[in-house]
């Protein structure tokens, strides 16, 4: 079985060198130019707070909001963990883009042919057995591949080691039901532009709490309106049965009198 | 007669420069794409066309599966005369829903993937089945009026046969997809403003649809009674008034508990825009004609009706808008108002389906229990309505 993979990104190591963006581009083959924000022609980006550079990206989650939302399942998430994007199945009804927790997927809206883009985590180097070229290119560790459990471990020995300097807290670890890149940091991740507040339940079993009530409403439904059709009509026929009567006892009762 | 000439140039005037800017914005939104024709961004992905066109569109269209339910389900039949223009409505209000997905969606042609690719766990795969399946029950429903005017009896015949069981499917498919489309929402319980964000969303979505479908068969046929110089059943219409009220009822009762569930109260009373439109859209849509309507001396006056079933259409638009647009922008750190073009698109569709109900009622048997035509305060506007109708 294939190990899930990860990214530890440590937000202390960052230089803001802007490295990962130039390689990103490369190897997808995106406009070049650098860029602040996530965009179609950026999969990350640096966004600095007060001298912290802070990476964004698809955070690649082990129960992505994406894969479970899209009505035609243009979304997958591989064994190894990239989430990857079928551009052949999407139809653009961008309904990616409104759940995913993070933000992150972008499109292309100057196109009449659009795609939705994001980070791939470099799922073809990492079949070729090699690392995402971000993780390659980063000149101070800051982001690391290997596998997650590795790097929670690695997190973790980080943290203690220095606990004055860094928060207690690995984001990505629970977030949404854990992600497949995990950041640590000696800021406050709120302070950071993160969402701390987030649900630590997989956000696809909100939505299957209603879908998986379909069965139980379509027969429990079905039964009931047949029944109620079944007695309102039974009403009217036997109404209809007992006027007939009647007016056949009235009849016969006339033909009494003639005799 | 020449006033009413100048009349009727006016409100072609009106009709023609929607469509042209319909036609135009339509130009630009399949030439230039998306970006160029709205005020999308990748903070806000979902504007007006899905909002109010898809979202506030399917709901709008609940009279048919109300109406049909209580007439051959719960065999209510003295609410006969009114089956046939809320089978109309909603099998227009779908084929709309349809047409403002196809502008909405970025690759329109690939509408048919739902079919073939499957995602059982997506709620949007679930709406979309439903909204397939039902608008082909609703032309079913709507095929004997057709057969009907051809005169194709055995046709006519073979469908009808099949009323109950077509019925039945229809409501199923309603209720499923009417709470669906609150259930895309259960997927963003951090982004959705909390006064909106709800577990019971699929619960409020399919009630407050049935309650809207009542409203709007009121003013459907208030509106079509002006343009037609046809009666109106007031009787039934003021029973309709009646179920709206209960279901405006069930719905403020759950939004309440709702609100003390999730310790939400205190939302209510920040200052903030989106506190004002959430006491708009409850006020304004629920409790003002809630108010009005659970009175029988207003619910069975003419003004009394139009005006508390109109404002429960106008409540229910409001708490789509909000769901689907206000709701966002505080997470977005954004805000989003439609572009002209995107306005224009939809104006132009609901204008369509104005013009549209208007030729069906013409030409087929829509209003099959004439009564005597009361001399009800025409209207100038759907007076002009059935004449730009009878444009060629």
């Amino acid at each position: 079985m294939i190990k899930k993979k990860a990214m530890l990104i440590d937000i202390t190591l960052c230089v803001g060198c802007n490295a990962c963006q130039v390689v990103c581009k490369e190897e997808n083959g995106l406009m070049e130019g650098e860029e602040q924000r996530l965009s179609a022609t950026a999969y990350t980006a640096l966004n600095e707070y007060d001298g912290t550079y802070v990476r964004r990206m698809c955070q690649h989650c082990d129960d992505p909001t994406c894969v479970s939302v899209c009505p035609v399942g243009a979304f997958t998430k591989t064994a190894a963990g990239p989430v990857l994007y079928d551009e052949n199945k999407c139809i653009g009804c961008r309904y990616c883009m409104q759940a995913c927790p993070f933000q992150v997927p972008r499109y292309e809206w100057d196109s009449t042919y659009p795609r939705v883009q994001k980070c791939k985590f470099c799922a073809g180097r990492l079949e070729r057995g090699l690392q995402p070229a971000c993780a390659e290119a980063c000149p101070t560790g800051a982001t690391k591949f290997g596998d997650r459990d590795e790097l929670i471990k690695e997190a973790y020995e980080r943290l203690q080691a220095e606990p004055e300097k860094y928060v207690q807290k690995i984001y990505g670890l629970e977030e949404v039901g854990g992600t497949s890149i995990l950041y640590i940091s000696s800021v406050p991740f709120e302070q950071l532009g993160f969402k701390t507040t987030m649900s630590k339940v997989a956000l696809p079993t909100l939505t299957w709490n209603a879908l998986s009530k379909i069965p139980s409403v379509v027969a429990v439904g079905g039964v009931f309106l047949y029944g109620v059709w079944w007695i309102t009509n039974r009403r009217t026929e036997v109404q209809q049965l007992e006027r007939k009567l009647k007016e056949m006892e009235e009849g016969s009762n006339g033909q009494g009198t003639l005799n | 007669m020449n006033k009413l000439i100048g009349k009727i140039t006016f409100w072609k005037v009106v009709a023609g420069l929607i469509f042209a800017s319909g036609l135009y914005a339509t130009y630009v939104r399949f030439v230039d794409g998306l970006g160029a024709s709205t005020n999308l961004s990748d903070e806000f992905p979902w504007g007006l066309w899905v909002g109010f066109d898809v979202i506030t569109g399917v709901g709008l269209a609940a009279g048919g599966f109300t109406i049909a339910a209580m007439v051959y389900i719960f065999n209510l039949k003295r609410f006969e005369p009114i089956v046939r223009p809320a089978i109309l409505t909603a099998f227009l209000g779908y084929l709309l829903v349809i047409v403002g997905l196809m502008y909405d969606l970025g690759r329109p042609l690939h509408i048919w993937h739902a079919i073939i690719m499957w995602n059982p766990r997506s709620v949007m795969f679930e709406v979309a089945w439903c909204v397939m399946l039902y608008t082909t029950v609703l032309a079913l429903e709507f095929s004997p009026i057709v057969f009907e005017r051809l005169q194709f009896n055995k046709a006519y015949k073979a469908i009808k046969r099949v009323t109950i069981p077509l019925v039945i499917v229809g409501v199923l498919l309603s209720t499923l997809h009417q709470s669906s489309l609150g259930s895309v929402y259960l997927i963003v319980p951090d982004k959705l403003h909390p006064l909106w964000y709800s577990p019971y969303l699929p619960l409020f979505f399919y009630i407050s649809a049935i309650g809207v479908g009542c409203a709007m068969v009121i003013v459907e046929s208030f509106l079509s009674s002006r343009a037609f110089h046809r009666g109106l059943e007031m009787n039934l219409l003021s029973q309709l008034g009646k179920i709206s009220v209960v279901m405006l009822g069930v719905y403020l009762t759950l939004k309440v508990v709702d609100l003390l569930e999730r310790n939400a109260v205190s939302h209510l009373f920040a200052f903030r825009y989106e506190t004002g439109l959430y006491w708009l859209e409850m006020v304004i849509g629920v409790i003002v004609p809630m108010l009005l309507l659970a009175r029988k001396k207003i619910r069975e006056n003419y003004n009394g009706l139009f005006a508390g079933a109109f404002l429960v259409v106008v409540g229910f638009v409001l708490n789509r808008m909000n769901t689907t647009i206000t709701g966002f922008e505080e997470w977005a750190g954004t805000t989003y108002f439609p572009s002209w073009m995107e306005i224009s698109v939809t104006l132009s569709i609901v204008a369509f389906g104005f013009v549209a109900f208007a030729l069906a009622a013409q030409y087929l048997p829509i209003f099959t229990h004439e009564e005597h035509a009361v001399s009800s305060p025409a209207d100038e506007f759907t007076k002009d309505l059935k004449l730009v109708s009878q444009m060629p």
